[in-house]
C-alpha cells in the first residue's frame, strides 16, 4: 500500500475500508437464507421493502441532523440511530433483492418515486432545514420507534427465519431509541412554557401520520404467519404514547388522517411532495457516477 | 484477532466469534454483527481472511450469523478485565430478553456503574451515545474524569 496519496492508498488492495464508505460486502452474506416451504415469495419481497423503505427512508431524514443538531451529544445519538436504521434497512433490501433479483444498492439508488413502499411518517420534512423543529424531529421518533418496536417484537414469531433474526436484532436498538424519544418527550413537554409549547407543536405535526401506520395492507394480509398485521398494534402502541405523554404534561392531538389519493398512501408508492427532494438527495451521486466509490 | 473499534478485546473476548470449524478442507469461522448498522464487520472478515492466509490457510468462508441476536452478556470474563483496565467501564449483565412487549424507561435505568479510573460507583451518564454504537459516555463525580460505557444489550 502506498501513502504517497492518501486517497489512492484508501482504495487499494482488495480490502474492505468500511470506516471510508465503500467496499461493503453484502449484508446477509453468509446467512442462511432458504425461503420457508409455502410462503408467498413476490409477497415476502414486497413486504421487505416496506419495512425495509421505512427503515431506509427514516435513516436518511436523520442522518440530515447531522453537524445540526442543538448539541454535540445530540449529533451523536441520531447519527446513531440512523445507522442503527440503515443497517435493518440493508439487510430487508438484501432479503427482497434475493428474489426481485436486484441487489440492495440498486434498491436503494436506482427505484423511482412510486417504487418507495415507505409510510409518510418516514419522509415528511421535520427538520432541520426550514419550518422544521428539534422538536418535531423527537415527536417523529417518539412514534415511529414506539411503533417499529411493536412490530418488531411481533416479528420476533414470524415464520421467516430471515425476518424473525433481522427483528431479534433490531429490537434491541429499537427499545434504545425509543427510551430516547421518550426521556426527551418528558424533558421539552415538562421543561419550560417555550419548549413545552414547541413539543406540543412536534406532536401535532407527526400526528395525521400515525392513521396510515395502522392500516392492514393486502401483502401483510396474503403473509399469514409472516407478516405483523399492524393494526394489532394499535393499543400497545397507543398505550405507549399515552404513558410518555402523561409524564411530560402532554396532550394527545385530536386523531385527524393526512390525505390519501384514491385511498393509496406510501405502501402503494403515492408519496409526499418532499419525497422527490429526498430522493435526489439520497440517489444523486450514484445515478450521476454510477457505481462510485471514494 | 482484534475487534476494528474496542482493539484491547479479541472478537472472542467480544463474543462474536461464535464458531470455527473444518469443513472439507477448508476453514470456516462465524461471526455475528453487535449491531444491525454495525459498520466494522467487514473488517472483521477481511481480517479474518488476512489472519488465516498467513497462517496458511486460503480456502476459508466467513460466515455471519443474526440469530442468536449479540447480546454484551456475551463479553467474557477477561474481556471485561481488559475494558476496565483500557479505561472503559464494562457492561453489567442483564439476562435473557423476555417475550412479549419491552418495557419502556422514562427515566435511564439507574445501574451502577462504576468509575473504570477510581472505582466509585458515584458516576452519572452524560451522553446516550458514545463514540461507537456499543458506547455511551458516562462522567465519575468522585474523580471528576469523563469515561466510556459499554451499553447493554
Amino acid at each position: 500500500m502506498s501513502f504517497d496519496n492518501a486517497y489512492e492508498s484508501l482504495l487499494g488492495g482488495e480490502d474492505a475500508h468500511w470506516a471510508f464508505g465503500t467496499g461493503f460486502s453484502e449484508a446477509l452474506s453468509g446467512v442462511n437464507r432458504e425461503f420457508p416451504a409455502g410462503v408467498d415469495k413476490d409477497a415476502l419481497a414486497a413486504y421487505c421493502l416496506m419495512l425495509g423503505d421505512d427503515a431506509l427512508i427514516y435513516s436518511q431524514r436523520l442522518s440530515e441532523w447531522c453537524s445540526r443538531a442543538p448539541e454535540l451529544e445530540e449529533d451523536i445519538a441520531l447519527a446513531n440511530i440512523a445507522l442503527d436504521l440503515l443497517g435493518q434497512a440493508r439487510m430487508l433490501l438484501t432479503r427482497a433483492g434475493e428474489v426481485l433479483g436486484r441487489t440492495e444498492d440498486e434498491l436503494a439508488y436506482l427505484r423511482d418515486e412510486r417504487e418507495f413502499r415507505n409510510v409518510h411518517l418516514a419522509e415528511i420534512d421535520c427538520g432541520p432545514g426550514p419550518g422544521g423543529d428539534f422538536a418535531a424531529t423527537i415527536a417523529r421518533l417518539l412514534v415511529f420507534s414506539s411503533w417499529r418496536l411493536a412490530l418488531f417484537s411481533r416479528l420476533r414469531g414470524s415464520a421467516d427465519p430471515v425476518l424473525k433474526a433481522i427483528a431479534e436484532k433490531g429490537l434491541k436498538e429499537l427499545a434504545y431509541h425509543r427510551d430516547h424519544a421518550a426521556q426527551w418527550t418528558v424533558r421539552l413537554g415538562d421543561g419550560t412554557d417555550e419548549s413545552h409549547r414547541r413539543m406540543q407543536a412536534g406532536l401535532e405535526r407527526v400526528w395525521p401520520f400515525l392513521d396510515e401506520l395502522f392500516a392492514t395492507h393486502q401483502v401483510e394480509a396474503a403473509l399469514q404467519g409472516v407478516a405483523v398485521d399492524p393494526a394489532s398494534l394499535r393499543s400497545e402502541v397507543d398505550g405507549v404514547l399515552e404513558a410518555v405523554l402523561s409524564a411530560a404534561g402532554l396532550t394527545r392531538p385530536r386523531d385527524t388522517k393526512a390525505a390519501r389519493v384514491a385511498g393509496r398512501a406510501g405502501r402503494d408508492g403515492v408519496h409526499t411532495e418532499t419525497m422527490g427532494y429526498l430522493l435526489a438527495e439520497m440517489q444523486h451521486l450514484h445515478r450521476s457516477l454510477p457505481g462510485a466509490v471514494w | 484477532m482484534r475487534d476494528p473499534e474496542l482493539p484491547v478485546l479479541t472478537l472472542a473476548d467480544l463474543g462474536v466469534l461464535r464458531e470455527v470449524s473444518e469443513q472439507d478442507g477448508r476453514v470456516v469461522v462465524t461471526i455475528t454483527p453487535t449491531y444491525s448498522g454495525c459498520p466494522a464487520i467487514d473488517e472483521m472478515g477481511a481480517d479474518l481472511r488476512r489472519s488465516l492466509a498467513k497462517a496458511g490457510f486460503e480456502a476459508v468462508e466467513v460466515r455471519l450469523s443474526l440469530s442468536p441476536a449479540w447480546t454484551t452478556d456475551w463479553i467474557s470474563d477477561e474481556g471485561r478485565e481488559k475494558l476496565a483496565q483500557a479505561g472503559i467501564a464494562p457492561p453489567s449483565r442483564i439476562g435473557p430478553v423476555a417475550a412479549g412487549p419491552v418495557p419502556l424507561n422514562l427515566v435511564p435505568p439507574s445501574r451502577q456503574v462504576a468509575c473504570p479510573q477510581c472505582g466509585s460507583p458515584n458516576t452519572q451518564e452524560i451522553s446516550r451515545f458514545g463514540s461507537t454504537a456499543c458506547k455511551a459516555l458516562r462522567r465519575c463525580h468522585a474523580c471528576a474524569e469523563p469515561f466510556e460505557h459499554v451499553k447493554e444489550i
